[in-house]
């Protein structure tokens, strides 16, 4: 599994990937995780509101800082 | 009419909080609030408190209602309409949708890319930083109804005639080609709950409270400076009402600043209080807000010199007759 968090980092992206941390060591997922700060990239995805959550090429959230519990709920789908 | 008028004076310009700081100032600290030091300990501890206890209340109410409006939704509303009914819609969105400068880019690709003509997200671009909800209650508080209603009509009319000429000069080739390329996501995101919305305008207001207290704190110690320390004759000799020059001045020294419009309304409050006219006070504002030298750059990033040339010099000028009708009618609304 690839997971993306795209945002141009701000702060609140860093606490969006330790939020994904916490939640991929509870469902016990082994996932990379990549920070993707270009806007030409963000671009790409077609988000208009950061930070967003790519997870294998899927947005799954844009515009908001999701808790753990949030992530637990989206990897488990 | 009496118990409006009560609300008004007590919740909007917080008297009570007025006459406690005035106790605090004279009882505890042993100054008085008409002496220079006493004058500006009031005017800062009681603009700070008003300023975050509104602040706190406004984006609240303001976050929620932008969670019915994501760029998304936005977008497609958007794309129903056309001619100036767009850029009209486009300007009045702008005040209601979940926006700072760090989104700018995204968005405008988002709405580019998905075919809405550029004026329309211009309009939206300019009206989005300068008019929002709390700041039209902001302003109220500080000064009154009547300026607050003036400010967001004429905000929205710059938005909407901004826009309109960029639409009717087809600059579309001076947008980067790869901003048409990209993809357009029609995610759907799901139906939030009360209580989603709830919780995110309870974040919304801790994230910008974060951004923005040091911004206040400036805003409202250059202006207890301004208020109690710099004579009134040297404020009026470079920016009263009598100087053709004044609104020229007070809008370029207010562009390149990087700050919202809370930290910037306490400035404002000063100036007017030292004579300077409304209109060079507010033109000073918008300048600040509307356009900064990051939000510039980040534009700079999507669109060619010439159309970003062309966006500058309309808002510059926008703002510049804004300044100046305001300080040959505002004697009307104040």
């Amino acid at each position: 599994m690839i997971i993306k968090i795209l945002g141009s980092g701000c702060k609140n992206c860093a606490i969006f990937k330790k939020n994904t941390e916490t939640a991929l060591k509870e469902v016990g997922i082994e996932a990379e995780i990549i920070s993707v700060e270009d806007f030409k990239d963000i671009a790409a995805y077609g988000v208009m509101s950061t930070p967003a959550l790519v997870i294998n090429e899927k947005v799954v959230s844009s515009g908001k800082v999701l808790k753990p519990k949030e992530i637990v709920k989206i990897l488990k789908k | 009419m009496i118990i409006l008028k009560w609300l008004n004076s007590q919740l909007l310009k917080m008297e009570w909080l007025f006459n406690l700081i005035k106790l605090l100032v004279e009882n505890v600290f042993g100054l008085s609030i008409e002496g220079r030091l006493g004058g500006s300990i009031h005017f800062f501890i009681y603009d700070v408190i008003k300023i975050f206890i509104l602040l706190s209340v406004l984006i609240f109410m303001m976050s929620y209602i932008q969670s019915f409006f994501p760029p998304e939704r936005t977008r497609k509303i958007l794309g129903k309409f056309s001619g100036t009914l767009a850029n009209i819609l486009a300007a009045l969105l702008g005040t209601v949708t979940p926006f700072c400068s760090c989104s700018s880019i995204p968005l405008f690709i988002g709405f580019t890319s998905a075919g809405l003509p550029i004026g329309v997200t211009f309009s939206f671009l300019i009206s989005s930083p300068l008019v929002d909800i709390a700041s039209i209650i902001l302003i109220a508080s500080i000064f009154n109804w009547k300026i607050a209603i003036a400010y967001v009509v004429v905000g929205v009319i710059l938005a909407v005639i901004g826009g309109t000429i960029i639409s009717k000069s087809n600059l579309e080739e001076y947008v980067e080609p790869f901003v048409y390329s990209s993809k357009v996501l029609e995610n759907e995101q799901e139906e939030l709950t009360t209580r989603d919305r709830i919780d995110f305008a309870k974040d919304q207001v801790l994230d910008i409270i974060q951004k923005v207290w040091l911004y206040i704190l400036l805003g409202v110690g250059i202006g207890a400076g301004i208020h109690n320390w710099i004579p009134e004759s040297y404020i009026t000799a470079i920016l009263g009402k009598d100087k053709w020059y004044s609104v020229l001045l007070a809008t370029f020294v207010g562009i390149p600043m990087y700050a919202d419009i809370f930290g910037t309304l306490p400035i404002a409050e000063a100036l007017v209080l030292k004579g300077v006219g409304l209109g060079t006070a507010l033109s000073f504002m918008m300048g600040v807000t509307a356009l900064s030298l990051p939000s510039i750059i980040m534009l700079k990033r999507v669109v060619k010199m010439k159309l970003l040339a062309i966006f500058l010099v309309i808002v510059v000028i926008g703002i510049l007759i804004i300044g100046y009708s305001f300080n040959a009618f505002g004697y009307l609304l104040m």
